[in-house]
């Protein structure tokens, strides 16, 4: 790779399990070698809470509240090119498994018969993220550039994945990591 | 011996038998057309449209029309594999595929086929059906949410097992598989768990209960081998030269 | 037609003759006498015909005239074709839904009515139109409707209801050879057996007879195809399903001209060997049968069908009408047949076509109304005659059927070859803006255009010609035949399937103002799919409203996007709704705000 600008990436989580993160710093040692070419804006390594101009903004997880939203678009806004990473992100993972629950059983179920809870009350807290009907992919909130799959991508799909992003190549899969579980 | 007839396939010649279509001729020359709702043993259906090609000119499905003397077959141009992957992908949509919670994940052919297609999104917008999930039978699951209408149950049920469980129910949209019981559920019919009907399905839709995960990943049939080297258990191979 | 509690179900199944290919017209029967098609009528009816009860549920479930739940004493069903929302159909349904306290697609509290749409009923040129227990009442407005509504109050069975309001005129506005001419029956029948078999398909084939429901395929070749293939029996179908959005031009033969057509089957039940034919009558025009079948009843006294007919030794044929159930694909021929088998109308692997492998997989001619009554004209008075009407490509007439935003809507009988601007001109719409010719599946021509010509050669049309003023916008159009496809698609193919419904959702996301060029692309990719891949003819040709009206009215889609580049593919805050009913908030955080 040419020793050229580092470029900037975000990361975030929405509605997903941190696994694509960890999957993300599988890439082990090679990581060392990424952090040559790569600098880090907001994302959960780095504790940066809000995302400023970035080169990469890769998002894992679906969209499945309102506060989702606002982290997407911010995103959206101020990354060059944004990546879908993970099965959450693309289809909405097994979040989306909630769709084919009415969110009114979703509330009873976690405020009234949740274990720990005596008859609780449904919180209207405005700090408490509203949920959608629907757990979403992110392309159905904003555009996309590129999807990598996989629940978690494997990290050598990451590796190779940034790696051709940074080398401004075209990023390709092998087959053997091209994956949706 | 009377002289072989022959089509032409991607400019290569295929070999072919009166009657045979052209998705036949192909897998017995051991080129794979992708496909979903073909299976050699039962009746071709074509309603999937995987294995759309271009014949002379005029796209077609591979799987119902017949091969003939000298025919220009056309089957792996971008064109042709970007409508394919655009197929696959409303198949995604239509129906809610969560792979990472799926007991066929890795064996599945819709996925196998979406990965020989180099599909990284379903693209269009989901549909998130709410269809029935029917776990009454004990030794065999039907989650509706996986179906993708290719009627391959429906064919071996009535034509291999000579039962009938399986139909097709609503039209458009809202087409679904129902089962031949008053009560619509799946214990109350005669299919049993060695039925070829319990077996065929190409998606996770129709699942041996008890069965799910027990190979690990990395070495489920796909993991490793591209749908077009392994298509499906007892049809790979090629039958001529 | 007052609807009964109790279902004489072996009687019904003993006048099909216990032959579950006529599983659809048992289904109608039970329908028409109970009202509803109950769960545990399908399991009698499984015993009583010996098939399984799975392959009874997929034929009551498709069709949409079959339902389960009961729709009350009264169902009143809106057409719902663009030229009824032009004519006011959505006011006059919320009017008339107001006068009986009922919401549409609910069952009213007192389980008497139930109002919801349908697909277009052929009455395009009566807009708005309606059917009650699936008798048709045309040219509706609020006295027609007060009346409805004071009958159905008073529980009057609708067989006492004043006959008037069933009137359907023929609206005939510009005659011919088929609509305009006095038909003696068994005219054509006695010229062909003066002439001989082999003479008269020689007059059908120098008439050059071209198939009027769409296709335009030669009449004289599918009949002499069929007389060759070999088979155990022939069958001539005539196919009455007339079921596309505008087109009504069959009804009017089969009102007033049925003997033109049946005695066209019979010219070619001759031809081919048929003993048997079928009139495959779209359910819709149920207010036909009775006279369709006196007519029938006419013929068979008059020697003209049945044994020996016109005193021919060997010269056999009668005709049974079956009725569709609210299925426009079943006017696709091998759907049509499967329809006829008592199956879902699902279109069939072409090829064989039907002319050799048809009805119970036998040579079969299905012919168009229209393109039987013309057969019936050329047998009567010789292919010459014929062919020197209309252009060398495309003889004859053609019977129009016009609707929409013009003074004198109904049915024009041109030589083929008339301009769109002589139509325009004849049936007086002096603003005519667009014209939707051939219906959703055919061709939307701009004011531009209009120097085109009705023939195979130009613009090849089954008939519906429904026209556009200036103030209609066309891409409401469009958004109402897209719908249409969604309805209608069979569900058998992936593109068609899925692709009317993303194309349906992705309309409605325009319409409603959130729309993005973005989309735009996704439909023209759609379009691309569903063109290419489809399995039949609704799926090549779904997309083209929506490909006509862009191209012609581009304006009409820009106006309505919202931004270039991307929109959500839902409504962001809406979908908030119930998360902020269910926690009672309302703050800032609970909402999603629109982006400028
Ligand atoms: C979706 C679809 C609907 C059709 N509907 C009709 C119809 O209502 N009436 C008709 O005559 N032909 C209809 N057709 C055309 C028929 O398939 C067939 O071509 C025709 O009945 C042949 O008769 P003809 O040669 O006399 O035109 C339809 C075709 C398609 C694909
Ligand atoms: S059926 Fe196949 S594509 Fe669908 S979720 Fe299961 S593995 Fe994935
Ligand atoms: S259950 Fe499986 S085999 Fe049956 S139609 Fe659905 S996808 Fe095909
Ligand atoms: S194109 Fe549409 S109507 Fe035709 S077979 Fe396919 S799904 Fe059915
Ligand atoms: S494999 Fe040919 S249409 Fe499905």
């Amino acid at each position: 790779m040419a020793e050229a600008k580092k470029l900037r990436v975000a990361t975030c989580s929405l509605a997903g399990c941190f696994g694509c993160h960890m999957s993300l710093l599988d890439i082990d040692e090679k990581l060392f070698e990424l952090v040559k070419h790569i600098e880090f804006d907001r994302s959960p390594l780095t504790d940066i809470k809000t995302c400023g101009p970035c080169d990469i903004g890769i998002v894992e997880g679906g969209v499945c509240n309102a506060e989702n939203v606002h982290v997407l678009k911010a995103f959206r806004k101020n990354c060059r090119i944004l990546v879908a990473l993970g099965a959450c992100a693309i289809t909405g993972g097994i979040p989306s498994w909630r769709n084919n629950v009415d969110l009114w059983d979703c509330f009873q179920e976690v405020y009234h018969y949740g274990i720990g809870l005596e008859k609780g009350q449904v919180p209207n807290d405005p700090e408490l993220p509203l949920p959608f009907d629907k757990v979403h992919p992110i392309n159905e909130v904003v555009r996309v550039d590129y999807f990598l799959p996989g629940c978690p991508p494997p990290a050598d799909a990451i590796w190779k994945f940034l790696t051709d992003l940074a080398a401004g190549r075209e990023p390709k899969l092998d087959y053997e990591m091209l994956h949706y579980d | 011996m009377s002289q072989t007839k022959t089509f032409s396939l991607d400019g290569r010649t295929i070999p072919f038998e009166e009657g045979e279509t052209i998705m036949e001729a192909a897998a017995a020359a051991g080129v794979y057309i992708p496909h979903l709702c073909h299976h050699p043993e039962f009746k071709p259906h074509g309603s999937c449209k995987l294995c759309t090609v271009n014949i002379g000119g005029r796209l077609g499905a591979a799987c119902t029309n017949r091969a003939a003397e000298g025919m220009q077959v056309e089957s792996e141009t971008e064109a042709i594999n970007a409508d394919r992957l655009a197929l696959t992908q409303m198949l995604f949509v239509e129906g809610n595929h969560i792979c990472p919670s799926c007991e066929k994940s890795g064996n599945c052919q819709l996925q196998a086929v979406a990965y020989h297609l180099g599909m990284l999104t379903p693209h269009f917008t989901h549909f998130y059906p709410s269809r029935d999930v029917d776990a009454s039978h004990p030794d065999v699951l039907l989650e509706r949410n996986r179906c993708i209408l290719c009627e391959l149950c429906v064919r071996a049920s009535r034509d291999v097992d000579g039962k009938n469980v399986f139909g097709i129910g609503g039209r458009g949209i809202k087409a679904r598989l129902i089962v031949n019981s008053a009560s619509g559920r799946l214990a109350d019919t005669d299919l049993s768990v060695t039925d070829r009907a319990a077996e065929v399905c190409p998606t996770g839709a129709i699942i041996r209960k008890r069965h799910g995960f027990t190979v690990p990943i990395g070495h489920r049939l796909y993991d490793r081998r591209d749908i077009a080297e392994a298509p499906v258990a007892g049809m790979e191979g090629p039958k001529r030269g | 037609m007052s609807k009964q509690d109790v279902c004489d179900l072996p009687g019904i199944v003993a006048r099909w003759q216990h032959d579950s290919a006529n599983l659809v017209q048992i289904l109608r029967d039970i329908q028409e006498s109970c009202g509803t098609i109950p769960s545990d009528t399908l399991d009698q009816l499984a015993k009583l015909l010996g098939v399984p009860r799975v392959r009874i549920e997929a034929t009551a479930s498709f069709y949409a005239f079959f339902h389960a739940e009961s729709h009350g004493a009264y169902e009143v069903l809106f057409s719902d074709n663009i030229v009824d929302h032009m004519a006011g159909k959505e006011d006059l349904k919320q009017y008339f839904c107001e006068r009986l306290w009922l919401e549409p697609k609910k069952l009213s509290e007192d389980g008497l009515v139930y109002v919801d749409d349908t697909a277009d009923i052929g009455l395009a040129d009566q807009a708005p139109a309606m059917l009650v227990n699936g008798l048709a009442i045309a040219s509706l407005d609020k006295a027609r409707l007060d009346l409805v509504a004071e009958l159905i109050r008073a529980k009057k069975p609708l067989d006492e209801w004043p006959p008037m309001l069933f009137e359907i005129p023929d609206h005939v506005r510009k005659a011919g050879p088929l609509t305009g001419e006095a038909f003696v029956p068994g005219a054509a029948l006695r010229a062909m057996i003066a002439r001989g078999t082999e003479a008269t398909l020689a007059e059908v084939e120098a008439a050059n007879l071209r198939g009027r429901g769409g296709a335009g395929f030669k009449t004289a070749t599918k009949w002499a195809s069929c007389r060759k293939a070999e088979g155990t029996a022939h069958y001539v179908v005539c196919n009455a399903d007339e079921g596309e959005p505008g087109t009504f031009k069959d009804r009017v033969l089969l009102a007033s001209h049925a003997d033109l057509v049946f005695e066209g089957m019979t010219a070619c039940a001759r031809v081919i060997g048929a003993k048997q034919g079928f009139l495959y009558l779209r359910g819709e025009y149920r207010n036909l049968l009775e006279r369709l079948k006196s007519v029938l009843a006419g013929r068979r006294e008059a020697g003209l069908l049945g044994q020996n007919i016109l005193g021919e030794a060997g010269f056999d044929f009668d005709i049974e009408i079956h009725l569709g159930a609210g299925a426009y694909i079943c006017g696709e021929e091998s759907a049509l047949i499967e329809s006829l088998e008592g199956k879902p109308g699902k279109p069939r692997n072409r090829p064989p076509f039907p002319d050799r492998c048809g009805y119970r997989n036998q040579p079969t001619v299905v012919n168009n109304v229209e393109t039987f009554a013309c057969a019936a004209r050329i047998v009567e008075r010789g292919g010459a005659w014929f062919a020197a009407i209309g252009t060398p490509q495309s003889t004859g007439t053609k019977l129009v059927s016009i609707s929409g935003d013009c003074q004198r809507p109904g049915v024009y009988e041109y030589p083929f070859g008339v301009a769109v601007q002589q139509i325009l001109i004849d049936c007086g719409a002096e603003d005519a803006h667009a014209v939707q010719v051939s219906g959703p599946s055919g061709t939307c021509i701009s004011f531009r255009e209009f120097d085109r010509r009705i023939a195979f050669e130009d613009l090849a049309t089954a008939g519906a010609f429904m026209v556009f003023s200036r103030r209609r916008d066309m891409f409401e159009v469009a958004r109402n035949f897209t719908h249409f496809f969604a309805h209608e698609s069979c569900g058998f193919c992936t593109p068609c399937r899925v692709g009317t419904s993303l194309l349906k959702h992705t309309m409605d996301k325009l319409a409603a103002g959130k729309g993005s060029a973005y989309d735009m692309n996704e439909m023209k990719k759609i379009m691309h799919v569903l063109r290419g891949t489809a399995h039949c003819g609704l799926g090549h040709t779904a997309a083209n409203p929506v490909v006509h009206t862009m191209e012609k009215f581009p304006d009409a889609y820009e106006r309505r996007l919202k931004r270039l580049d991307f929109e959500p593919a839902f409504d962001l805050d809406g979908a908030l709704a119930t998360a902020r009913l269910i926690t009672g908030r309302d703050d800032e955080w609970a909402h999603i705000a629109d982006e400028p």
